[in-house]
């Protein structure tokens, strides 16, 4: 137990991260501010024609949310996995020299794990954007 | 009932840091607005703005104002409620990533009580810049999407397929930096160059990929594929006007100036200045923090440069092409980097 607080004693507890949520109040208030008295200054005189969705001059032709490629999609989904992947490298860096060589082979292997999906998905064209 | 006692004076001055540097942030964004058109003239060998006040020095004022008193058009066709969180969302992230830098050597009062510059020196430091940057993706997607105009989706998907992929690499060479480091807090990244040498020296490859990255993050030119107008007329804030179209322009701004200061910190020794041994100098604790600010300011201007030198000579990228760098070339080469610089390490120390 006493072990256990000897080696806490350095790391800072939820109490600093006070300032964090300072500074976001701070940041959503001024922007709250600053739309509403935008919202109050600014002059009012709306017409249908301004209302419209603006196409470059030609009047706009159904619904934007149609379906888009599937490539978008699919780079969202890889950047998911592979930032997940590169997430575990954090820990490793941080205690990086406590764990010497042994640390060090056990992160090769798991590059080499990560390179195995890296090179499976390039083979697979997931990442061809030229069709 | 020890928890229940807050630190009133802990909260003022940290009050006051925040405010100062929320301040700053939007005096610095307002003042590139105008280094940007001045830069530009300067390159294309015109005047710029010089109309408003000396040398045009009251022009951002004039932008700035002007945004405040337009009308603020919602289209009928739009989704209300994230019409204006988009907006605001893309500022509120920019604001809050300001939170874990250090801004200067911290002050010691003559009480002997300890003020640092830095509003929060939280144990996952710069993870949390990381994390509050993923959350301005949804500004943009938010943003595009609530227009319900071609256009602007076309620009968020974009925009946001483009920032995810380029926080891959990113991510990558910070971990190089952290191995010399061994720590996540901002104040010890600083500390280990104060001590060692910026991290710019040992880690040269690792701060290209970063500085490319960083100009992919704030969709910058030659990045600034969510902003091609000649593909998408005005990108993803098309149908915005008043401040919510300023809330976008400014969050780049403010984006740029957040990811210098976080590159200098990371490589370039944050407030620490080069050559020379300032404790040998015998100021008092608020000079050296003033002068340490100041080093820091003029690194960081030096970025701020180079970002508006690089959208005024560098054409835009193709973006099959920007997704190739990013995937193809950038990730296995923050690998690499990764890798040598952990042998290297190993290597040196046994």
């Amino acid at each position: 137990m006493i072990y256990f607080l000897q080696t806490n004693i350095n790391t800072t507890d939820a109490s600093s991260y006070l300032p964090v949520a300072l500074q976001v109040a701070f940041a959503v208030g001024l922007v709250i501010f600053l739309t509403v008295v935008t919202h109050l200054l600014g002059p009012k005189r709306k017409t249908s024609d301004k209302l419209q969705n603006f196409a470059s001059g030609i009047e706009s032709h159904g619904d934007a949310r149609q379906p888009m490629a599937i490539k978008y999609f699919l780079t969202a989904i890889l950047f998911v996995l592979f930032d997940v992947e590169v997430i575990f490298f954090y820990p490793y860096a941080v205690n990086f020299k406590g764990l010497g060589w042994d640390g060090f082979w056990a992160v090769l292997m798991f590059v080499g794990f990560f390179l195995c999906g890296f090179t499976y998905i390039l083979k697979k064209g997931a990442l061809k954007w030229e069709d | 009932m020890t928890l229940l006692v807050i630190d009133w004076w802990l909260i003022l001055e940290k009050a006051l840091l925040i405010g100062g540097i929320i301040g700053l942030s939007f005096f610095i964004a307002m003042y590139t607005t105008l280094a940007e058109r001045k830069v530009a003239a300067w390159l294309q060998d015109r005047r710029g703005p010089n109309r408003a006040g000396p040398f045009g020095i009251f022009q951002p004022l004039a932008d700035g104002g002007k945004l405040f008193f337009k009308e603020e058009i919602i289209p009928l066709a739009s989704n209300k409620f994230l019409f204006i969180l988009g907006p605001a969302l893309a500022m509120i992230t920019a604001l809050i990533t300001s939170t874990v830098i250090p801004w200067a050597a911290p002050f010691i009062t003559k009480g002997g009580n300890v003020i640092p510059m830095q509003v929060a020196d939280v144990d996952m430091g710069i993870l949390l810049v990381f994390s509050i940057v993923s959350v301005g993706v949804y500004g943009i997607m938010i943003g595009g999407w609530a227009s319900n105009n071609k256009f602007s989706l076309m620009a968020a998907v974009r925009g946001a397929s483009q920032m995810v992929s380029y926080e891959l690499p990113m991510g990558l060479c910070l971990i190089a930096v952290l191995f010399m480091t061994g720590s996540l807090k901002m104040s010890e990244i600083v500390a280990n160059q104060v001590q060692n040498g910026w991290h710019i020296i040992y880690q040269p490859l690792g701060f290209l990929i970063f500085f490319i990255c960083a100009l992919a993050e704030c969709n910058r030119t030659p990045f600034d594929l969510p902003e091609a107008e000649n593909e998408l007329n005005f990108g993803y804030h098309q149908e915005y006007s008043s401040m919510k179209l300023g809330f976008y322009l400014f969050a780049e701004y403010i984006n740029m100036f957040i990811s210098s200061a976080v590159m200098v910190t990371l490589y370039f020794g944050g407030y620490d200045i080069p050559f020379v041994n300032e404790a040998s100098w015998g100021l008092s604790s608020f000079w050296m923090s003033l002068i340490s600010f100041s080093v820091l300011m003029a690194k960081i201007s030096f970025f701020l440069f180079l970002f508006l030198w690089i959208r005024w000579t560098i054409p835009r990228f193709r973006y099959d092409q920007l997704m190739n760098l990013g995937w193809k070339k950038l990730i296995p080469l923050a690998l690499v980097n990764m890798i040598i610089t952990a042998a290297v390490l190993l290597l040196l120390n046994k």
